[in-house]
């Protein structure tokens, strides 16, 4: 009789759980300066190899190597370094307001920060970002005004968006900001459209979408990856590897082998790696993308390879999932203390300017904090009037909402 | 004046729109080369050029998360779902995003793109071609949802959807497409060519978003229809003598209250009739404001005549859609009440 073979549905875990040794023995992790940096027409089936390495630019030492090596200046770093550490420090205030229960939710950045704040140097003004809720970077690297974020984050009397938005879901079109939705992966498809709209109009500006690893399981990534490879539209496709989706860790949505970034080899679409907590190399490939996209030649897709060091929200206890001290185990480092000892090096920077600065954008955030909070905050002070409620569903306000509003008593 | 078929006055709504403001932009799956399944869009392409009405991936979301994308660029998409039963995949890229931008971001983005979508059945169809999904969008805020009922409303209003500002659902109802359908499925269908309505001025013209018509003047008793089901509410009133009055909606988010309140007022007697499911219908928004509103000058309780709560079957689709002898009966149901 022949023997049957039952089957058996394979869960993918994660290496380590809570209470277990960190392991990340699995990220292979090529040295700085090892990968090449082909010509921005390249073939994509030419570079396959880029979706499977991972692009680095600063080595152990902190010094600045290879190919992609040599892009920007003191000047233009300095000012990189700066806006990572206001992003930190935006971050640690408005997390410490959220305990306070100044407003109901925040969510940090901690450990990604230079994914964004060196991806927005890259794209030029009257480009379009279509971002996540981790990407703030944006637009504290495009000077938007943190007083302003903090209104938002208060839902206070002068929240640009009247207190309707749930915190951290910010929109500026003047900064090249599409306004955050809550439902995940929404925004990848709609950038992609937008870039076609702008070839549509033979205009010169570019689109750039944003995902998180967890999210590109969404088939809007997917249509995204239709839509993009079919018009050739002049998009950079951004995946943010922070290795967990809330508690559910990457493999959840990647499986057990390839990459994010190879996800669009079977499109066609140019894909590479890239160290997210290396500043350099970050900007690098995104100015490689943004030439591409400028020149016509269509969308690019990079994965950054990163780590989420804080929890994922307010509402989250990473501790439950995932060992204490994996952030620590993380291989990449950390972007700040990175870009730092780079800059140190140079002899551009040091620890008493380090200090300094960080004593000044410390200084810088508790006055946005104290101006923020002078317009009120979530449960105490100033409020967008209930007026606002009914104001601005349509361009022009139907009846049935007018009489609702006066039923409301406005 | 050229008499069109209510297809060829889509077609002209999109041209007309195209030739006037360059950022209007046609797509879907078969709109461009081949001018879409039903022709809606045919010749755009070779006049306009193939990055202004081209065919797209089969890819709802992607349809409309584009053109989300492009509206917020500045353009101004005009989609077409090949049938309305496929915007399913689509429904979130139209309830939570397009419907919200405008509101969410405080009108720094705003979605001035609008869905074409061939709806309703009697062209046997089957489950998956025949569905009316009105109530799915007008429960929606921040979307404007219109189903003309004729060639030239068609045209006035899909001109005018363009233009609107905000994200606008656009149910095409299939049956008509050709030729106004009171329900009579054995008898030949009459062509717009022979019908007054399909009298439809070649150039630019708009009819207002949120105004209902009154398509007979009639002081018995008040046919609230929209879309296959005026001409099938007409019909009822003709053959059962019924001294009716028949208001085509033609705009169902924003509605025209007044127009219904003054009618009910008037008549004290309401039946209202679609072709989609009764329960959770538009229907039932309608007889909650009549009640609302006219409650004082009933003089018996509205009706509604719907299709059933099933899926719509292929076999038997005319016991399925309204068809005048059930309105007609309601309507002596009302009378007698
Ligand atoms: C459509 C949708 N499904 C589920 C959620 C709930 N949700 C919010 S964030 C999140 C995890 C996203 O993980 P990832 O894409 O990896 O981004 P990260 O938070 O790691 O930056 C989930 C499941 C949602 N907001 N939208």
């Amino acid at each position: 009789m022949n023997e049957v073979a039952h089957l058996s549905l394979h869960v993918p875990e994660p290496a380590v759980r809570p209470g277990g040794q960190p392991d990340f023995s699995n990220v292979k992790i090529a040295k700085a300066g090892a990968v090449p940096r082909p010509a921005v027409d390249v073939a994509p089936e030419e570079i396959r190899d880029l979706a499977y390495s991972i692009i680095r630019v600063l080595n152990r030492d902190g010094e600045a190597v290879g190919p992609w090596a040599g892009l920007l200046s003191d000047e233009e770093l300095l000012t990189g370094l700066r806006n990572m550490m206001k992003l930190r420090a935006f971050d640690a205030r408005m997390l410490m307001a959220q305990r306070q229960g100044k407003t109901s939710f925040y969510m940090q950045h901690l450990g990604e920060e230079a994914v964004s704040c060196a991806f927005r140097k890259a794209l030029a003004k009257g480009d379009m970002n279509f971002p996540t809720y981790r990407q703030a970077g944006l637009l504290i690297a495009d000077d938007y005004p943190m007083v302003e974020m903090m209104n938002q984050i208060y839902s206070n009397e002068a929240d640009p968006l009247r207190g309707r938005q749930l915190p951290i879901m910010y929109s500026s079109k003047a900064h090249g900001f599409f306004t955050i939705s809550g439902n995940l992966a929404t925004q990848y498809v709609q950038a992609v459209g937008w870039a076609m709209a702008s070839a549509i109009r033979n205009d010169t500006k570019i689109a750039a979408a944003w995902i998180g690893d967890g999210s590109t399981a969404e088939s809007d990534f997917h249509s995204a990856l239709v839509f993009a490879s079919t018009y050739k539209a002049p998009v950079i496709l951004n995946i943010v590897n922070n290795q967990w989706a809330i508690s559910t860790f990457q493999g959840i949505a990647r499986g057990g082998s390839g990459t994010f970034a190879a996800r669009g080899l079977g499109f066609g679409i140019p894909a590479l790696r890239v160290d997210g907590n290396d500043y350099l190399a970050v900007h690098a490939v995104a100015k490689w993308a943004a030439e591409r996209a400028r020149r016509n030649l269509g969308p690019t897709l990079i994965e950054y390879v990163t780590y989420r060091v804080g929890a994922h929200s307010t509402s989250d206890d990473p501790s439950a999932y995932r060992p204490k001290t994996e952030s620590e185990a993380w291989p990449l480092g950390d972007p700040v203390l990175r870009l730092k000892k780079h800059l140190v090096l140079r002899g551009v920077w040091s620890e008493e300017r380090h200090a300094q600065a960080e004593a000044e954008i410390l200084d810088e955030v508790i006055q946005a904090q104290k101006q923020a909070e002078s317009h009120g905050t979530l449960h105490a002070g100033g409020k967008p009037s209930v007026r606002d409620i009914f104001e601005g569903v349509y361009a022009e306000m139907p009846a049935h909402i007018r009489r609702q509003r006066q039923k409301a008593g406005y | 004046m050229a008499r069109m078929t209510m297809i060829e006055a889509v077609r002209s709504a999109m041209e007309v729109s195209m030739g006037r403001d360059d950022e209007v932009v046609v797509f879907g799956e078969d709109v461009g080369y081949f001018g879409g399944v039903f022709r809606a869009t045919q010749g755009l392409q070779a006049k306009y050029g193939k990055t202004r009405c081209f065919d797209a991936p089969i890819n709802e979301s992607g349809i409309l998360g584009t053109a989300i994308g492009m509206a917020a660029y500045g353009l101004k998409p005009c989609v077409e779902i090949q049938f309305a039963d496929y915007m399913y995949p689509a429904y979130d890229q139209i309830t939570q995003e397009a419907a919200r931008i405008r509101y969410r971001s405080n009108g720094d983005f705003t979605c001035p793109i609008v869905v074409r979508m061939p709806t309703g059945g009697g062209i046997f169809g089957g489950q998956t071609h025949s569905q009316s999904p009105e109530a799915l969008f007008t429960h929606v805020c921040g979307l404007k949802v219109i189903v003309p009922s004729n060639p030239y409303d068609a045209k006035g209003l899909l001109i005018a959807a363009i233009e609107d500002p905000d994200p606008v659902m656009f149910l095409e109802p299939k049956r008509l497409y050709n030729g106004p359908f009171d329900g009579h499925h054995e008898k030949p269908v009459t062509p717009w060519s022979k019908h007054e309505l399909g009298e439809v001025p070649e150039g630019h013209y708009t009819i207002p978003i949120g105004k209902a018509e009154i398509r007979r003047p009639g002081s018995a008793v008040t046919v609230v229809a929209y879309g296959t089901m005026v001409h099938v509410a007409l019909a009822a009133a003709e053959e059962t003598g019924i001294d009716a009055e028949v208001i085509d909606l033609r705009s169902l988010l924003p509605l025209d209250l007044d127009t219904i309140v003054q009618s009910v007022k008037k008549t004290g007697r309401c039946v209202v009739v679609h072709e989609a499911t009764l329960t959770s219908g538009f229907g039932g928004e309608v007889v909650s404001l009549v009640q609302e509103h006219c409650f004082y000058s009933l003089e018996a309780p509205v009706v509604r005549v719907t299709g059933w709560d099933t899926p719509y079957p292929h076999a038997q689709e005319w016991d399925y859609f309204p068809g005048p002898a059930r309105v007609g009966r309601a309507l002596q149901e009302v009378m007698e009440g």
